[in-house]
């Protein structure tokens, strides 16, 4: 069986996969970060997404081998310590998750949209950026505020804002 | 209002595991030496099964067992039940055929389970069902409930001729006619009431384990309601006894009704399990889950509304023809029932009212409860005719609603509920308030400049939740009493622990029902933890659905911290040698009435267990107490939902331009999840109103079988929501809760099919409204316009 080495969350492992083992697959049972869901077979849902070298993958869509040297997080791996990242932090702020199964993959695509968008993010193209996370419990509506806060916060390095009640 | 208390927009307690990918799903949970399961499926809608040869599949790698339903019969394994009986007119008990958890004779629908192959692993299991050789019988199928009963059609259980599981009615049929005799207007309409697939976006999983030493079994599964689940599998599958399987439903991704009945897949994990001596792990791929989950709606209606010379609602006339699917799913015939007609009457006062439900089998998988559960398709109904009919006779749809709201309660309607509380008149205006409606003709005449249509729709809608008194369920057929349990556990320490039978599946009940502890008894909301999923810990509980853990699952926990109350004040009596008559608590604090003389909670709970100041003959070491708590009555939330659209008529496409929804829950514990409820379930409906529907072409091959071909909605197809509330407290429960779970599901899609047809000015807009129903309903509106 072939192996590969990848980093995942600061941690490298070198793991034997059979070939067709998905990423989303060694993620879950060889290395047991089970944070990182697995909602669909269509690569439709977004459950899954994590980042490979920075950018965000839906990791039920790559090989494991395809990742050989790359460096993964995973939602297990955003937070610092117990200093949650502030994309998570804007998600539990603005009550942005419900039965949390979507969440993983959510926050890891909200975080990679400020990467590649900036952290001034108006509501149409936050959920023109979504497209690819789908949520059946929120609404999308306090999902959208959640990542416009959590942008700004990454930029100011602070908190999000308390949200108004 | 404490910062932790009711009524506070307290942030999640369970928020942290979920945010940080620390949850604990069913399919993140493996087991030493697990097996997986995969299952092998009908192709075909409806076949005789020959044979079905497993050998080749044996001796694939790493296949531990193939498994048939013949092995299943053998075992004497039985089969799945529907729990709510319901009689057709002539007095005929429902005929409910039978379905074993694997076919061995006969499949009824595509992805019917024929052979479970254990193995290893996943793939080596799904290797070799591909490998097993099923030789099927192809027969003609019917998918379509219009046609499921007509002359000829095929023939899907035995014990059902014409596929009619019943023919039931609800109502006086002879005052309706007569009112609709001397009406002054009539307002018809034909109404689909679209299939859907709940998704939920955790797909199902079932793990079983088998303890020989014990001879016990233990399922972890993605349930509602785990005790119903262990009631089942054991009273009527015969799996164990109760006492001998545990059920375990850990965090659970979403449920929408879907994960309430008990399937196929729980019953062969435990089987199989107890077969190969070996825990067998099944995790739904999402392919399975469009193929196997019970969908929700799929009702073909024939509806009347009857007015008279002043606008008033005078009588309602319904016929439903229902579809169940291929099999009779657990709750499966309460949902077109009781679930459905008996909130016809809406928010009015109609004085006649008759519906009649044919239930049809079909070859499509189960129907069953989905968000709402009846109450949309009830919504439905009655708001678009109400709507139509003020269009016919040419007045505000609001005033007509107005003239016909339901003003003094308790109010009984003809279709058996007594309606207890409620101000419809307070949610409308305010919504109207809300969308500015008093403007709305200058935005539509600003949208027509643009070349676009503009339109708005109402729904002012009424459901039963709180489900339910057991004594009034039970005799409408429940198999089921319908209350809830609780359990209070105070630690010497103090902190506590509430064990409930309400299940959390996303509703943020451990937030919630620690808020109502911390405000009772005074206590930080970090020292109060929620137990609930596992049946070796909660003794009994009925789950969660029908926006019932609010006012029933919260009310046995008051009940409960009653029970603790006055127990801890026998114990501060003690400690402050008072009578626990005299003892008032407050804050956390007990103190001797008219004195300055007072203990802390944690004072009181720490001697309740060391009892050094009272002897075993006057009081009882320890503080715990139960409850169980049968409601009295269902809860009434209401409210109005206004949709604003603009639809581009060249090219169909609806864009939500305004949403505004006014609900009365009664009290509300937090205002922040119950905002996240609303939205959740506005989506949902605007989900079945736009984008959703479950296609079976007629060879009964489900065509939107994956999230490429059922439009889930996505971010960009929703707007941002008004929410606000209105209140009436409930008075049939403690703390005055209505439940707002699924209100939005139930409220949206009349509010914006109401908005569309205003908009295209044609009343012909079946659901889902994709853009091509939508640009023809715009041509033939505007060519209704010129003529």
């Amino acid at each position: 069986m072939p192996n590969v080495t990848i980093t995942v969350n600061g941690k490298s492992h070198t793991v034997d996969v059979a070939p067709e083992t998905l990423l989303v697959e060694l993620l879950r049972e060889k290395l047991r970060l089970t944070g990182t869901h697995v909602g669909c077979d269509t690569s439709q849902c977004g459950a899954c997404v994590v980042h490979v070298d920075g950018a965000a993958v839906k990791s039920c869509t790559m090989l494991a081998m395809t990742a050989d040297g790359a460096k993964v997080t995973t939602i297990e791996g955003l937070a610092n310590g117990s200093a949650l990242h502030p994309m998570q932090e804007a998600f539990r702020e603005h009550h942005g998750l419900q039965c949390g199964f979507c969440t993983p993959g959510m926050i890891m695509s909200a975080v990679d949209i400020v990467n590649r968008k900036g952290s001034e993010l108006d509501e149409h193209t936050i959920r023109e950026e979504l497209e690819g996370n789908i949520c059946r419990c929120t609404g999308y509506h306090n999902i959208v505020k959640a990542v416009a806060a959590g942008a700004k916060a990454m930029k100011g390095g602070a908190k999000p804002a308390r949200a108004a009640e | 209002m404490s910062a932790t208390g009711i009524g506070a927009a307290v942030r999640r307690k369970e928020d942290q595991r979920f945010i940080t990918g620390s949850g604990n799903y069913t399919s993140d949970i493996t087991r030493p030496g697990e097996v997986r399961a995969y299952f092998v499926r009908s192709p075909h809608a409806h076949a005789t099964i020959k044979k079905v040869n497993t050998k080749a599949a044996e001796k694939m790698p790493g296949v531990v067992a193939v498994l048939t339903g013949a092995d299943l019969a053998n075992d004497k394994i039985g089969g799945l039940i529907c729990g709510w009986a319901i009689t057709s007119k002539d007095g005929t008990p429902m005929k409910m055929g039978a379905h074993p958890a694997v076919a061995a004779d006969k499949v009824r629908c595509v992805g019917d389970a024929v052979a479970v192959v254990l193995a290893e692993t996943l793939r080596q299991a799904r290797d070799a069902a591909e490998a097993v050789e099923v030789d099927y019988g192809v027969l003609p199928s019917v998918v379509d409930p219009a046609k499921a009963a007509a002359k000829g059609a095929p023939q899907i259980h035995d014990v059902a001729p014409n596929n009619m599981i019943y023919d039931w009615h609800l109502g006086d049929k002879a005052a309706t006619d007569a009112a609709f005799a001397s009406a002054k207007h009539v307002t018809k309409l034909d109404i689909i009431n679209n299939r859907l697939v709940p998704n939920a976006m955790e797909p199902r999983a079932a793990i079983a384990e088998y303890d020989q030493g014990n001879d016990a079994l233990t399922l972890w599964n993605t349930s509602q309601n785990p005790h119903v689940a262990r009631l089942v599998i054991s009273a009527f599958v015969g799996m164990a006894p109760e006492h001998k399987l545990r059920v375990i439903a850990p965090d659970v991704g979403g449920g929408f009704g879907s994960k309430i009945f008990i399937y196929p897949e729980e019953v062969v994990a435990l089987w199989a399990a107890r077969r190969v001596k070996r825990p067998v792990k099944w995790v739904s791929d999402r392919s399975e889950a469009f193929l196997t989950d019970a969908h929700g709606r799929d009702h073909v209606t024939k509806a009347e509304l009857a007015l008279d010379a002043n606008h008033k609602i005078t009588g309602l006339r319904v016929h439903t023809i229902a579809n169940i699917g291929a099999y009779m799913s657990t709750f499966s015939s309460s949902v077109p029932t009781y679930l459905y007609a008996t909130l016809l009457s809406g928010q009015y006062a109609i004085p006649a009212i008759y519906a009649e439900v044919d239930a049809v089998y079909t070859n499509t998988a189960p129907v069953d409860a989905y968000r709402g559960a009846g109450r949309p398709e009830a919504t439905f109904v009655v708001e678009r005719l109400v709507e139509v009919a003020a269009r016919e006779l040419g007045v505000d749809p609001a005033e007509l609603r107005r003239k016909n709201f339901v003003k003094s309660f308790p109010h009984q309607t003809p279709v058996i509920m007594a309606y207890d509380a409620g101000d419809y008149d307070a949610s409308l205006t305010k919504a109207m308030n809300m969308i500015d409606y008093k403007n709305f003709g200058q935005r539509k005449a600003a949208s027509e400049k643009n070349g676009k249509l503009r339109g708005i729709g109402f729904s002012t809608y009424i459901e039963a939740c709180g489900i339910a008194p057991s004594q009034a369920v039970g005799s409408l057929g429940a198999g089921v009493g319908l209350w809830e349990s609780a359990e209070v556990r105070v630690n010497p320490t103090g902190s506590v622990e509430i064990l409930t039978g309400s299940h959390s599946h996303g509703q943020g009940h451990e937030t919630t029902f620690a808020q109502l502890v911390s405000d009772r008894l005074g206590v930080p909301i970090e020292t109060v933890s929620i137990v609930h999923g596992d049946t070796d810990k909660v003794q009994f509980g009925m789950g969660t659905y029908g926006s019932r853990s609010g006012a029933v699952g919260m009310s046995a926990i008051v009940k409960a911290l009653d029970k603790i109350e006055a127990k801890a004040k026998k114990v501060a009596g003690y400690m402050m040698e008072a009578s626990g008559d005299d003892i008032e608590f407050k804050d956390g604090k007990f103190t001797v009435k008219g004195t300055d003389k007072s203990v802390g909670w944690g004072d009181v709970t720490l001697n309740a267990y060391i009892a050094h100041k009272f002897t075993g003959g006057q009081l009882e070491p320890g503080l715990k107490e139960g409850a169980f708590y049968d409601p009295t009555n269902f809860t009434f939330p209401a409210g109005c939902h206004i949709a604003e659209v603009e639809i581009d008529p060249e090219t169909g496409k609806t864009t939500i331009a305004n949403w505004v929804a006014v609900d009365d829950f009664g009290n509300i514990i937090n205002p922040m999840i119950v905002e996240g409820q609303v939205h959740g379930g506005i989506a949902q409906g605007v989900g079945q109103a736009l984008l959703e529907g479950a296609h079976y072409n007629s060879d009964g091959q489900l065509v939107t079988g994956s999230f490429m071909d059922y439009a889930m909605p996505r971010a960009a197809d929703l707007p941002s929501f008004k929410v606000d509330t209105t209140l009436t407290p409930c008075p049939s429960n403690p703390l005055g809760i209505k439940g707002c779970g699924e209100a939005g599901a139930i409220a949206s899609p009349a509010a914006l099919i109401n908005a569309i047809t205003n908009a295209v000015g044609h009343e012909n807009v079946p659901m889902p409204a994709t853009p091509s129903t939508v640009w023809k309903a715009a041509q033939g509106g505007m060519k209704k316009a010129a003529e």
